[in-house]
This record gives C-alpha cells, sequence and structure tokens, in this order.
C-alpha cells in the first residue's frame, strides 16, 4: 500500500471519528446515546440541505451539528428529567431521526451541492510519506486530529475531564463531593451529540458527498460498536475507525479480483468487537491487565460503571 | 385514582403526539382531511389491501412476540433482526434441499426456521451469560453478521445461475410456497402461525410456571434466584424461545412473501417490533391492536405516496412521533408514582 | 470551631426519620452518635451533608447558620464527611482522587504537595500514582481524610468508619482523630460499636427510632448505654420448655469471609427443632453465617454438615433441596418480587412439577395463606404495597410447610408489635414441629425470649455461646459490647 492509499483510509474514517469521539465523550459521563443511526443521518441530511440553500458548508456543519445536539438532548432529558429508560428512547429516536430524515430530505436526493475543499497545510504538506497521508487533507480531517487530541487530553489530562470520568463513574460519589453530576451530564451529552452531528453532516458534504435515503448505510451504529472497541478510550476509538477504514479500502481493492469476500467484509468489525470483548471479558486476560496503569486501563478498556443509570439525588 | 391518572397522563401523550403529527402532516403539505381518509381506505379500501395489511402484520405480530419474552426477562434483544435473517436462510436452506410434498417442506422450513432463530438468539444468549457482552450490542454485531451471511449466500453459493447479484436467489419451487387465498397476497397459514406463537407466548408467559419464573427474573433476578430458580438458565431459554419465533418470521417473509431469500428480508420488521412492544407496554394482547395499526400505517405510507405525492416515510416519522410521546410521558408517570411510593415506604433506606 | 443541631427533623412518608434532634459539638471535641442501624443515623449525616433536605430545624456553624441544599454547599462551608464507603474512584490514581471535586484552580502539583504535606503530618503512606483500587479500606479513609483537610473542613463526621477495616488500621485512625481533636477540629463519630465509642468519644448522644434516647459524657456505664441503645421490646414472655431433638447440623471450625464481614473458626450444633440466636453487634458476623450457611458465601475452611453429611460444596439451590430456607433482612430487595401479586408469589413457591399453572387454585392457596396469615392485602397486591409487618408474613406464608432449617435475618426488624408477635408465635409453631431455626437480632429482649441457646459474635468469632434461660438483657449487652468474657 501507498500514501495515497493511507490518506484516502485517514480521509474515508474522519466521519466515524467525529461520530465515535462524540459518543464516547456522552458515555464517559454516563449517558448512552443510543440513537446515532437516526441522529447521523438527520444530521447529514440537515448539514447537506443547508449547506445546498445557502451555498455555506460552514453553516451546512452547523446545522448538522445542530441537529444531532437537538436529538441528544432529548435523551437526556428523557433519561435525566423523566428518568425514563436510556435504550428505550434511544432506540425510538433511532427509527424516528432515520423516517424523519427521508421526509424533509426528499427534495435534495441525488442534487450536487457543495463540499468541504482539500487545503494543504503548508511546511507539513511536504514531510514524506506522512505529508501526503496526513496534511493534503481538508479542514474537516485536521479538526478530527484535533478532536482526538483534546479529547484525550480533556478526559485523561484536566480538572474538568477527572469530573467527567467521576460522573459516569460514581455518580453519587462525584456529588457528594459537590460535582453537579445531572448538569454536567446534560452537557456532555449535547456536546457528543453535536460531534455525532459532525460525523453525519461530514459523510454529505465531505466523505461521500450528496443526500440520499439511508445515506450512511449503518455508520451509526458502527461508531457505537468502536466506542466498545475502542474501550471508551480516544485513542483506542480513533485506533478503530482507522481500521474500519482499512478495511473497508481494502474491501474495496478486492472487488474485482474476490467479489464475495469483498461484499462481507464491511460487517467485520462487529465479529472483530464481540471477539474483542469476550477476549478482554477473560479472567485470565483482566487479571494480567489489572497489573499495568496507564497502559493497562487502554487495555483493559472498562466502560464507565455508572453507564446508562440514572442518577436521582433524592 | 392511580388507574384516572394514568388515563390523564395517556390521553396527554396521544393529544401531544397528535399535535406534533399535525405538524408534520404541515410541514409537507399534506391535505389533512384527504390523508385520514386514506389511512383508512389505503389499508382496508379492497380486499387486496386488506390482505396486504395482513400480510405486514404477520411478521410485526411474531416480533413483537419474540420481544414480549426477552423483554419479560430484562433482556434488550436488539438482535431480533438477526434472529428473523437467521430464520429465513434456515427456511431457504429447507426450501432448496428438501423435495417432498407442500405439507413436508412447509413443516420443515417452520421448523427449521424456528431452529435457526433459535441458534441465532440463543448466541447473543451466551455471549452475554458467559462472555460479558451486552446483550444490545451483542445483539446488534449479530444482525450485521446475519447480514452479512445472507449477502455471501445470496451472491455465492445461492446465486441464480450465472448472475453475482444482491437481488436475490432463484425462486423456490412451488412446493415451498405457503398458500394463499385467490386474488390476495396474504397467506391464512402465516397468519395463522403468527397468531398461534403469539397466543402461545401469553400462554407461556401468564399461564405456566416457567413463564412465571421467567418474569420474575426479569423483574428482580436477586429474589427470583431466592425462590430456589437458575437464573441465568432462563435468561438463555428467553432468547432460545425469542430467538425460535423471531426465525418464524424470517419463515414467513421467505415462505410467504417473497418466496426467495433477499438480503433485506428481515424488512425492519424487528425494529419496528421494538417499539410496537414499547408502546404496548410488554403486554401480548396489546401488540394485537398496535402492529395491526402500525401495519395500516405502513400501507397507507404507499397510498400517500401513490395518491398524494407524500413521501413514503411519513408514516415512519407518525410511528416515531406516537410511541416517543407515549413512552416519555408515561414514563414519567411512573417514575412519579415510584418515587411518591418509596417515599411512603420511607425507611428502608436509612 | 463548633457545630450546633436544633430541632432537626425529617419524615418520609409516616416514618419519622429524624425526630426533633438537637446536639451540639465543641471544639476539640470528638462526640458519638451512637444507634443500631434503622436509628436514625444515616439520615442525619445525609441532611449535614446536604444530600437530602430536613423538614424543620436549624445547623448553625460557628455561630452562622447553614441552608445545606446540596452537597455542593456542604462542602464549601466546611463540613467534611467521611462516609461509611469512602468517596473513592477506583479506577483512577490516588492524586486524581485527591482532586476530584476540588476548587478548579488547584491542579495536579498542589495535589501532590498537599497530599504529601499532610500524609507526613498525620503518618499517611499514600502513593499518589499507584491505582485507588491497590488501597485496602483503610487507606481509602486516609486519603478521604487528607482530601478533606485539604479543602478545608472545620466538621469531621465519620460515618461508621470502622466497619471494614483492620485493628491496627482502626488504632491508626483513632489516632488521627485524637490529633485532629487536638487542632481544635469539632468530630461527629457515628457508630454502632458501643466499645469504639467508649474509647474515643468525650461525648455520647444515642438515637433510638428517630429520636434521641440520652446524651451523656462518657465514660458512663456499659449497661446503661446499652439499654439507651437497644430497645426492651414489649414482646411477650413465652418462655418454652427445653427440646432434646436429635442433632441436625454440626459446624465445626469454619471460616468465611465477604465483603464486608467475616467469620473466623466458627464452631456451632444445632439439634432438630432448637432455636438458636446469633447475638452480636451489627457486621460482627451473625450476618456472614447465616449467608455462608444459606450457600451464598462459601466456607474457606472447617466442615459444616448436616445430619453427618458434609455440604460445604452444595450451593444454594442444593440446600433448598435438602430443606433449608433463608429470609433475608432486605425483604424488599432480596425476598419479595415487586410487580408480582400475592398469587404469583404463592405460584412461584410452589415446587410441583406441573408445567401448567392452575390460577383459581393458586388464588384459592393465596386466600387461604393471606387468611391464614393474616397478611392486610388481597390476592392481587404487590409487596411494594405490603407494610414491613405483612412483607415477613408473606415471606413465611410462602416457606414450604416444614422446612429442616430456617435461616432468618432480624425477624422482626420494622414491623409493628402486632406482626412481630405473631410472626414468633408462627415460627414456635415451626420449632416445635421439628424445624431449627437460627436468626439473627439486635434486640436483646427477642434473643433470650425465644431462643434456647445465644451465640455471641464479637469482631467475626463466636466468643461464647449461653442458655438463653439462664441469660439477661443485661449480662448479654456486656457480651455483646466485648466488655466481658463469661
Amino acid at each position: 500500500m501507498n500514501a495515497a492509499t493511507f490518506a484516502i483510509i485517514v480521509a474515508s474514517a474522519t466521519p466515524l471519528i467525529f461520530a465515535a469521539i462524540g459518543e464516547t465523550i456522552t458515555e464517559k459521563a454516563g449517558v448512552v446515546n443510543l440513537s446515532l443511526d437516526g441522529s447521523m443521518l438527520l444530521s447529514a441530511m440537515t448539514g447537506f440541505a443547508i449547506a445546498y440553500t445557502t451555498g455555506s458548508v460552514e453553516l451546512g456543519l452547523l446545522a448538522g451539528m445542530a441537529t444531532s445536539g437537538v436529538v441528544a438532548f432529548v435523551v437526556a432529558f428523557g433519561g435525566i428529567r423523566l428518568r425514563v429508560n436510556q435504550i428505550a428512547v434511544g432506540l425510538i429516536l433511532t427509527y424516528f431521526a432515520t423516517k424523519l430524515s427521508a421526509l424533509l430530505g426528499g427534495e435534495f436526493v441525488r442534487k450536487p451541492g457543495p463540499s468541504v475543499q482539500k487545503m494543504s497545510l503548508p511546511v507539513l504538506e511536504d514531510i514524506p510519506f506522512f505529508g501526503e497521508i496526513l496534511f493534503q487533507q481538508n479542514p474537516l480531517v485536521y479538526f478530527s486530529f484535533l478532536l482526538i487530541i483534546v479529547s484525550f487530553w480533556w478526559i485523561f489530562h484536566t480538572r474538568r475531564g477527572l469530573d467527567l470520568q467521576a460522573i459516569g463513574e460514581r455518580p453519587e460519589a462525584a456529588f457528594a463531593r459537590g460535582i453537579p453530576v445531572n448538569s454536567l451530564r446534560y452537557f456532555y451529552t449535547v456536546l457528543g451529540g453535536a460531534f455525532v452531528g459532525l460525523g453525519g453532516a461530514a459523510f454529505s458534504l465531505d466523505a461521500k458527498m450528496g443526500w440520499s435515503e439511508g445515506h450512511i448505510a449503518n455508520y451509526g451504529w458502527i461508531a457505537l460498536a468502536l466506542v466498545i472497541f475502542g474501550g471508551w478510550h480516544p485513542l483506542r476509538v480513533a485506533f478503530g475507525c482507522y481500521l474500519f477504514g482499512a478495511i473497508q479500502i481494502v474491501a474495496l481493492k478486492m472487488q474485482p479480483t474476490l467479489p464475495d469476500l469483498a461484499q462481507v467484509l464491511p460487517i467485520a468489525p462487529f465479529p472483530l468487537m464481540i471477539l474483542t470483548l469476550v477476549f478482554l471479558n477473560m479472567r485470565v486476560v483482566q487479571s494480567f491487565t489489572m497489573r499495568f496503569g496507564g497502559i493497562g486501563r487502554l487495555i483493559r478498556g472498562t466502560a464507565p460503571s455508572a453507564l446508562g443509570e440514572s442518577f436521582w439525588p433524592d | 385514582m392511580n388507574a384516572l391518572q394514568q388515563t390523564k397522563y395517556f390521553a396527554g401523550a396521544i393529544t401531544i403526539s397528535l399535535v406534533v403529527s399535525i405538524f408534520f402532516l404541515w410541514l409537507v403539505e399534506a391535505p389533512l382531511v384527504d390523508t385520514a381518509k386514506l389511512l383508512v381506505e389505503g389499508a382496508f379500501g379492497t380486499n387486496q389491501r386488506i390482505g396486504d395489511t395482513f400480510m405486514i402484520w404477520v411478521p410485526l405480530l411474531l416480533a413483537s412476540a419474540s420481544l414480549v419474552v426477552t423483554f419479560s426477562a430484562g433482556l434488550w434483544n436488539i438482535g431480533v433482526e438477526g434472529q428473523i435473517v437467521a430464520g429465513a436462510v434456515a427456511a431457504s436452506f429447507v426450501a432448496r434441499e428438501v423435495q417432498g410434498s407442500t405439507a413436508v417442506v412447509l413443516t420443515l422450513m417452520v421448523i427449521g426456521g424456528f431452529v435457526g432463530g433459535a441458534l441465532w438468539g440463543l448466541l447473543v444468549g451466551v455471549l452475554r451469560v458467559r462472555g460479558g457482552v451486552n446483550e444490545i450490542f451483542g445483539g446488534i454485531g449479530l444482525n450485521f453478521v446475519a447480514t452479512g451471511l445472507i449477502v455471501y449466500l445470496v451472491i455465492g453459493p445461492w446465486s441464480r445461475d450465472g448472475v453475482a447479484s444482491t437481488g436475490g436467489t432463484e425462486p423456490f419451487g412451488p412446493q415451498a410456497w405457503f398458500p394463499t387465498i385467490d386474488g390476495l397476497r396474504v397467506s391464512p397459514l402465516a397468519l395463522i402461525i403468527a397468531f398461534v406463537a403469539l397466543v402461545s407466548v401469553m400462554f407461556l408467559l401468564s399461564k405456566t410456571h416457567f413463564g412465571l419464573r421467567l418474569r420474575a427474573t426479569g423483574k428482580n433476578s436477586l429474589a427470583a434466584n431466592r425462590f430456589g430458580i437458575a437464573t441465568s438458565r432462563y435468561l438463555l431459554m428467553a432468547f432460545i424461545i425469542g430467538g425460535g419465533i423471531a426465525g418464524l418470521a424470517g419463515v414467513t417473509q421467505a415462505g410467504a412473501v417473497y418466496h426467495r431469500l433477499v438480503p433485506s428480508i428481515s424488512g425492519g420488521y424487528g425494529f419496528l417490533a421494538i417499539l410496537i412492544v414499547l408502546l404496548a407496554r410488554f403486554r401480548g394482547l396489546w401488540v394485537i391492536p398496535i402492529a395491526l395499526f402500525f401495519a395500516t400505517i405502513a400501507m397507507a405510507s404507499f397510498q400517500w405516496q401513490l395518491r398524494l405525492g407524500l413521501h413514503s416515510a411519513l408514516g415512519g416519522v407518525i410511528q416515531g412521533v406516537l410511541v416517543l410521546s407515549i413512552v416519555l410521558v408515561m414514563g414519567y408517570q411512573e417514575g412519579r408514582q415510584h418515587r411518591e411510593q418509596s417515599n411512603i415506604r420511607g425507611n428502608t433506606a436509612l | 470551631m463548633s457545630l450546633e443541631l436544633r430541632a432537626i427533623t425529617k419524615r418520609f412518608g409516616s416514618v419519622v426519620a429524624n425526630d426533633t434532634i438537637s446536639l451540639s459539638v465543641g471544639p476539640g471535641e470528638i462526640h458519638g452518635l451512637l444507634g443500631e442501624n434503622g436509628a436514625g443515623k444515616s439520615t442525619l449525616v445525609k441532611i449535614l451533608s446536604g444530600f437530602i433536605t430536613r423538614d424543620h430545624g436549624e445547623i448553625e456553624l460557628d455561630g452562622t447558620k447553614l441552608h445545606l441544599l446540596s452537597p455542593n454547599e456542604a462542602v464549601a462551608n466546611g463540613i467534611g464527611i467521611l462516609h461509611q464507603e469512602p468517596l473513592v474512584f477506583l479506577p483512577f490514581s490516588v492524586v486524581d482522587n485527591f482532586l476530584i471535586g476540588s476548587p478548579k484552580e488547584y491542579g495536579h502539583a498542589e495535589a501532590y504537595e498537599a497530599l504529601s504535606r499532610i500524609s507526613e503530618q498525620f503518618g499517611f503512606d499514600l502513593n499518589p500514582d499507584v491505582s485507588a483500587s491497590n488501597l485496602s479500606i483503610g487507606e481509602r479513609q486516609q486519603l478521604e481524610i487528607a482530601r478533606l483537610l485539604w479543602l478545608g473542613a472545620r466538621v469531621l463526621i465519620l460515618d461508621e468508619p470502622t466497619t471494614a477495616i483492620s485493628s491496627t488500621q482502626r488504632e491508626k485512625l483513632f489516632a488521627t482523630i485524637r490529633d485532629l481533636a487536638g487542632d481544635g477540629m469539632s468530630v461527629i463519630f457515628v457508630s454502632h460499636k458501643l466499645e469504639e465509642v467508649q474509647e474515643l468519644c468525650d461525648r455520647v448522644t444515642i438515637l433510638r427510632e428517630g429520636k434521641i434516647a440520652a446524651s451523656v459524657d462518657l465514660p458512663s456505664p456499659v449497661e446503661y448505654l446499652v439499654s439507651k441503645m437497644f430497645g426492651t421490646g414489649v414482646l411477650p414472655q413465652t418462655r418454652r420448655a427445653k427440646v432434646n431433638g436429635s442433632s441436625l447440623l454440626e459446624l465445626v471450625n469454619a471460616s468465611a469471609s465477604e465483603q464486608p464481614g467475616q467469620i473466623i473458626d466458627a464452631n456451632l450444633a444445632v439439634t432438630r427443632g432448637q432455636v438458636i440466636g446469633l447475638a452480636g453487634l451489627e457486621g460482627a458476623g451473625q450476618r456472614t453465617l447465616l449467608r455462608a450457611m444459606a450457600g451464598f458465601v462459601p466456607f474457606t475452611e472447617g466442615s459444616f454438615r448436616v445430619q453427618s453429611a458434609e455440604i460445604s460444596e452444595l450451593d444454594y439451590l442444593d440446600r433448598l433441596g435438602l430443606g433449608f430456607y433463608y429470609l433475608p433482612a432486605d425483604r424488599q430487595r432480596e425476598g419479595l418480587v415487586n410487580g408480582l401479586s400475592i398469587t404469583e408469589h404463592v405460584a412461584l413457591s410452589v415446587t410441583d412439577q406441573s408445567k401448567v399453572i392452575d390460577w383459581n387454585v393458586a388464588r384459592s392457596e393465596a386466600a387461604r395463606r393471606i387468611d391464614k396469615f393474616s397478611i392486610k392485602g388481597t390476592v392481587e397486591s404487590t409487596p411494594e404495597s405490603l407494610s414491613g409487618g405483612n412483607q415477613q408474613r408473606l415471606l413465611l406464608a410462602l416457606m414450604p410447610e416444614a422446612p429442616l432449617l430456617l435461616l432468618m435475618e432480624h425477624p422482626t426488624r420494622g414491623l409493628d408489635i402486632e406482626s412481630a408477635t405473631w410472626v414468633w408465635s408462627y415460627l414456635l409453631t415451626l420449632s416445635e414441629s421439628g424445624t431449627s431455626i437460627i436468626f439473627s437480632s439486635s434486640d436483646l429482649e427477642e434473643l433470650t425470649t425465644y431462643s434456647d441457646q445465644i451465640a455471641i459474635f464479637f469482631s467475626g468469632r463466636i466468643i461464647d455461646q449461653v442458655d438463653a434461660s439462664e441469660a439477661t438483657v443485661e449480662e448479654l449487652g456486656l457480651l455483646i459490647g466485648g466488655v466481658r468474657q463469661r
């Protein structure tokens, strides 16, 4: 494989990075937003529709973020304020948002529209090999790099990130220490949702330009699976996204020679995720990784303990 | 007083969903009266349409019956789609390989489909009980694996002669077709299977020791264990039975609707059934009218598209609005009631 | 630094958890708050931590009135609480734990510095970089104390801090508390352990059933404190004839441990129809023994024989088959299934092999048992709608007719007198028909009245076994408190 292939992998994984990291942020706070497959679709649609109507890609991306932010807010409101099961709300919203994207996106189907323009970074683009892979891309791709690094740094190396982990891990203890658990959960759910939306819009305005029904082809579920595969750790989640991107490209390249396998390869992340989980849950592996600090945490990748549970102070 | 309060909240939820639905109708410039008229006419206007409505009703009933079992055991079996696929694949295998009279072939298809779905469900269960993989993600994962399997079969070993397309396999021989009444697309046999399955589930859950233990496990597995119930065995049984019934939906989709294996064999009915069961609050009896209503909306969607030029997704949006408002509002009401009760009980938490 | 509580009252529905509680803690004072489970200590701690809000009453810290509407406010006002389960986040490092919830201007540099400074002052040995999951419970408490001091705690409230720590760690903790009091800190030490309060505190307030039962300077005679702490119930005196049944079970040098709780080297012999009471302060091992006998906690050493057959390898379901039965203290969480009706519970409890339930039979059986056990409810009632007394009657009604061995935690806790009397008259009938009963209780009157033999637990060991007919409540109190050995 040459640098150009790697560049394509990086570019094609970008929307997934946004969605999976966004969901990682949400789940770190202890909220599970299961609506990804629907809300990404809806954001892909609104993002494209706004960009198409206004001619502004930036506005389109913002609209995509806002859309999934609103969907995420419904999940948070249902799960936190109304105390309804987050899984139920997420699944219903998946269905609803999917259908809504088809309904409202009808007039934009298969129309040529604006897209994110390539912008090589001066100096960096000339780095041999890596320059072509990483720095002859578009601003969205650069932003995804930034998001990986900043989310990692924020979660594991800042005070507020510590609070974020705390509310997903032991909300009652965090609350007793004076951290406003539910307000923060609202914030991170909506923030994570906004990145999910950016992932959706990144499809229709960049990775798979344009809009059609079911445009993002199960990428929402894939993003959810990658969060687990990535052990709720931004770096490993990102690794999973690129790995998936690579599998996709390999599948594409095999299309002419091995058409059967090429059709089936896109499902590879799921068995991979399941086997990874089963492997990591084995007692031997658990006790082995316990011996290492940060690296062990990266490998073990345990879910936030209070994931999906409502916290009621009274 | 409780029932009254519940009714009030329910009425409120229905009102909300009506208002929101009308908003969406207005948004897509749908004529209200015609749309409402076509809802009934589209699904029941002619014998053919009634037949088609019932044809959609069948997989919804079966998938819902499957979910009622797993929900009763406290499980989120999102893997129902994959179990439908597994049932369809197993039934297609029988239809392709077994030669014999219609009665023999259909019987074997039903048995095979049940076993196929049950095994696929059991896989999710084993991953959950032994592998520590949450049933939601195990289920979603296996849904995709099932889809991959079906695509592989359709374009690979079971492809039509000389054509490697995702369009579907060769149609089954006539002995593997579910019989229909002249002029209608619905197979009475499929409808009978659906009702037998649903009634069996209701009977199982409400009238048998097994069902009672399953429900106890779903509500409080610690206390259920104290009553001498081996809870993880019951969880696995729920996956086997639920998966098997979902597999039957695959059988009827393959044998009574498409008469061959196609990649989109589940038609998304498994996922839609999750909404139905949430709306029915996991009760089998309520599944019957709600599933029929959802089938009605699905049929009306075709007519709205055909006659009024509206988008076919409109029906799905209305379904989503309805379920979302009812689940949110009723969940809120239950939460309040629960809080009041726990305040009265009081000092257990001291 | 002084804390003043005036007439704190908190109700949950019809239950008054705290009824006009007043107490004041001066600078340098270690104030004990003593009482059995359910006496209202936890509610008071939760009010002071801002977790729940009081209905009435005033809280004053150094002359300033506090609202305490949220934990945030408690932390900001210098009320430091060491919770029974330290508020430690296990996956995180010690220094991260130290930081969570502190003001945002503090960073890791400040945390390292403060942690090492405070650790040195009190002789704590905390490595800031290890994962908190590697710390013992005692070290987690040290981490929390250090954190509270760093955040400027002016009052320190310790909620049952000695439940899960070793005696060496306890000595260390007590030394720390004394040092802090020496520096003028006001300390509230919440406990149900009499001897610890005696050892550590200057003054004690005893709570019982939500009210102040006594408030005295220490030291004070043990029997006085016990009498204030434990209710001397109004149970009818029905001393019964001694039973001389055949041997049923034998526990030899048995040890087991769970989190929290342990039993060490326990010996117990029980005959058919015998009633054995397990006495001891909360957490002294009674609960672990009952759970180990039921099969929820494995015996790590020793042997457990029933009618001469070794059964320590059998699990709970097997032991059910032998005729064991276990009734938990937490009837709602562990005993009954909320949402299922009494009829459904009855159908759940029958072990007949038929597949189909005859609901008419089940309903009439449920009605019969509701009648026989005087349960105030209908066949359609669900457990969450029943009072504690009726829940206990329902649990008894669901038991097989004549179990071989009944293991029971706190048979009458939370029950009204009528239910309590009824429960015991039923249990005694059972024992007369051959059922052996082993029960734990914190009601001394209950223990002396209904047991044949009383096993006394202290720190995980059975330190004595007495004939109930010869035991008095006073003597039992002394034994339980570990003050005296016979």
